[in-house]
């Protein structure tokens, strides 16, 4: 064991911020706000029947599970931590649906779509407990059920595809409301309340309160263990829904497939939309324009015949640039 | 993170919570060995021993590498997406003989880990970020100048010799394994530039008052990160007879996992490279021990049970030294 010489415990204080929405905020969600146009812009020159309703519904509805996953992750790193297992829990849900509503039980349907979320919502639980009660790194804490997450779904699922066809269950993923698909509504509902929370709600002052300046939030009096349990709680959550959007879009649930890569998806979304890892600030509306210009970014790369690994190259480019624009604000 | 100052403790547990703090990985993986040797025929046979020691290599070597970023308090997301590019380089360039095919795709590791410390260093940006991008680019870019397929390596030109030639008994990999480590060790006890990089993580602003340069390390143990992780893929590559663009999902928190469960805090700081090479050995054993298990015929754990498995002892091992050492990990 080697440890550093004559420094030790001397912490380095962030700038506590506890007031969200300041005209530095608005400029950042501006930038990307203005990347996004010109995407759009682009698209709606260069790319054929871009601006066709089924053009935007195919990238609004590949998008929702993303966007409904960065809200929560929105949350969670805005008090300084991050989610690593969200991909995980939405295998879970979708191997879990399944199962509930091909038994024959009174409400199948409604409990396929309560149970899973509930149990993810629990594991999300369990992360905040590592988190708060025996003091694990968030990292460290979801990377458990990143790698343990998987397995319990593929337990579950016996690692087989679990193909099959229940209109009243699939109308999450398949469902249109006046035209509109139903996930894309949800995402809509999704982001609406977690941007009031944050921006109105006291709820929303002690999540930035927290990663702002956890000693300084907690000698304020704020609970941090509590708002802490219930960030870690909703990212479960909204990792459920995804991941029943997702084996609903499908058709079929594959324990192997489902959500791979989203913790990271979902991260780089709530990078590029301005919020920083290290806590204290969070722009919901970033979050959704930053999963946005991602999955727009890939849309206009594919359909120019760009291949998808190449896609990932620009991708990681333009995610670096994103937060290199954004940096000012860091030591 | 803040936390409440730990309680007084009495000289007795404090010295037993060090002990386990710094020695938890090796004494838990000596438990593991004995139970394995005392339940299973063959366990500690010769045949075993070297293929699970040849296996873990390229996985030691990519944790080794993460060892040094964590205790600058970064992190390096890239290295299991670099080892699947430098195993596709490897391939692609193998025809030019065994020289060439270990030093061109360690050079690329090299390459982007100069590219993760230079965006990390000088430009400021965060660690996590700027290696999940280029977790993402170094895929793409294995994917694409492997046309998204494996690509075979030269099987004339004397590349495989990595993964067959043999000394003194043990193989080719598991030699650079323990030369790796043997070195990682001496670096970490007897250089002054671990003296820096635990100043670094520890706090990095009054490493700069002090007259550290930075960045420049910052720099390197990036670029060593890379470096290893090419190395990786070069056995993989050797050991596979192809390199393979789509290997290496979840490398880099495997070796995470590695890190943290041998004592290295994440916050930097404190770190130790023996605690790494037992925090492997030991995640690979716990394979290695189900697939005994397995073989007895008595239960059948599904491959799927590993993850469950593992996951649950990285929260056991987290757990213990949380507990016993009273501080934030």
């Amino acid at each position: 064991m080697a440890r550093a010489e004559g420094t030790a415990g001397v912490g380095q204080l962030r700038g506590a911020r506890l007031w969200p929405g300041d005209l530095h905020d608005l400029g950042q969600t501006y930038g990307a706000a203005a990347a996004l146009l010109l995407l759009i812009l682009y698209n709606a020159v260069f790319t054929d029947r871009f601006l066709t309703t089924d053009s935007v519904y195919v990238n609004l509805t590949q998008v929702a599970p993303i966007v409904i996953v960065a809200m929560g992750m929105t949350l969670v790193i805005a008090t300084g931590g991050i989610d690593l297992s969200v991909g995980s829990l939405m295998a879970i849900a979708g191997a879990l649906a399944p199962l509930i509503f091909q038994q024959d039980l009174p409400f199948a349907v409604a409990l396929a779509f309560v149970l899973p979320v509930l149990a993810t919502g629990g594991f999300g639980l369990f992360n905040g407990v590592l988190v708060t009660r025996f003091g694990f790194q968030p990292i460290i804490a979801t990377l458990v059920l990143f790698i343990a997450g998987r397995g319990i779904a593929q337990v579950v699922t016996n690692g087989e595809l679990q193909p099959f066809r229940n209109p009243a269950f699939q109308y999450i993923g398949l469902g249109r409301v006046l035209g509109v698909p139903f996930q894309v509504l949800l995402m809509l509902a999704v982001f609406a309340v977690v941007a009031w929370a944050v921006r109105t709600t006291r709820f929303g002052r002690q999540v930035l309160a927290i990663g702002g300046n956890e000693a300084a939030a907690r000698l304020a009096g704020v609970p941090v263990n509590r708002v802490k349990l219930a960030v870690y709680g909703i990212s479960g959550l909204l990792a459920g829904i995804a991941g029943l959007i997702v084996i609903a879009i499908n058709s079929s649930s594959d324990a192997n497939q489902v959500g791979l890569n989203v913790e990271l998806a979902a991260i780089a979304a709530v990078a590029v939309g301005g919020t920083p890892l290290t806590g204290g600030r969070a722009t919901v509306v970033g979050t959704l324009i930053g999963a946005l210009i991602l999955q727009l970014l890939r849309f206009t790369l594919l359909s120019h015949g760009v291949p998808d690994a190449v896609a990932l190259v620009v991708q990681a480019v333009i995610i670096v640039a994103a937060v290199f624009l954004q940096r000012q604000r860091q030591t | 993170m803040a936390t409440a100052p730990a309680p007084a403790r009495s000289p007795a547990r404090a010295r037993l919570a060090s002990l386990l703090q710094g020695q938890g990985a090796l004494v838990a993986l000596a438990l593991l060995v004995l139970f394995g040797a005392l339940r299973y025929d063959n366990f500690l046979s010769a045949y075993n021993v070297t293929s699970f020691l040849a296996n873990n290599a390229k996985f030691g070597l990519i944790a080794l590498g993460m060892t040094f970023v964590i205790m600058t308090g970064g992190i390096d997301l890239s290295v299991g997406a670099v080892a699947a590019l430098a195993s596709v380089v490897a391939a692609m360039v193998s025809e030019a003989g065994l020289v060439a095919g270990i030093a061109v795709p360690v050079l690329v590791g090299v390459v982007i880990g100069l590219v993760n410390g230079v965006l990390v260093a000088w430009g400021r940006l965060q660690p996590f970020i700027v290696t999940l991008a280029m977790l993402l680019a170094a895929r793409g870019l294995a994917l694409t100048v492997a046309g998204n397929q494996s690509v075979a390596v030269d099987f004339e030109s004397g590349f495989t010799a990595l993964g067959t030639t043999t000394l003194l008994t043990l193989a080719a990999p598991i030699w650079i394994f323990a030369v790796a480590y043997l070195l990682g060790v001496l670096v970490l006890g007897r250089t002054p530039f671990s003296r820096h990089v635990l100043a670094i993580g520890d706090n990095e602003e009054t490493a700069r008052l002090m007259g550290l340069r930075v960045e420049r390390v910052k720099l390197l143990v990036y670029a060593l990160s890379g470096a290893l992780a090419g190395m990786a893929g070069v056995l993989l590559a050797a050991q596979y007879g192809a390199g393979q663009p789509a290997e290496g999902v979840g490398w880099e928190l495997t070796a995470i996992a590695a890190v943290v469960v041998g004592g290295t805090l994440l916050t930097g700081g404190l770190g130790s490279v023996a605690g790494t090479l037992w925090g492997v050995l030991l995640l690979g054993l716990i394979f290695n021990v189900l697939n005994f298990e397995n073989g007895r015929g008595v239960i059948s754990l599904s491959p799927y049970w590993q993850s469950i498995v593992l996951g649950a002892f990285l929260l056991v091992v987290v757990l213990l030294q949380n507990r016993l050492a009273a501080r934030p990990t």
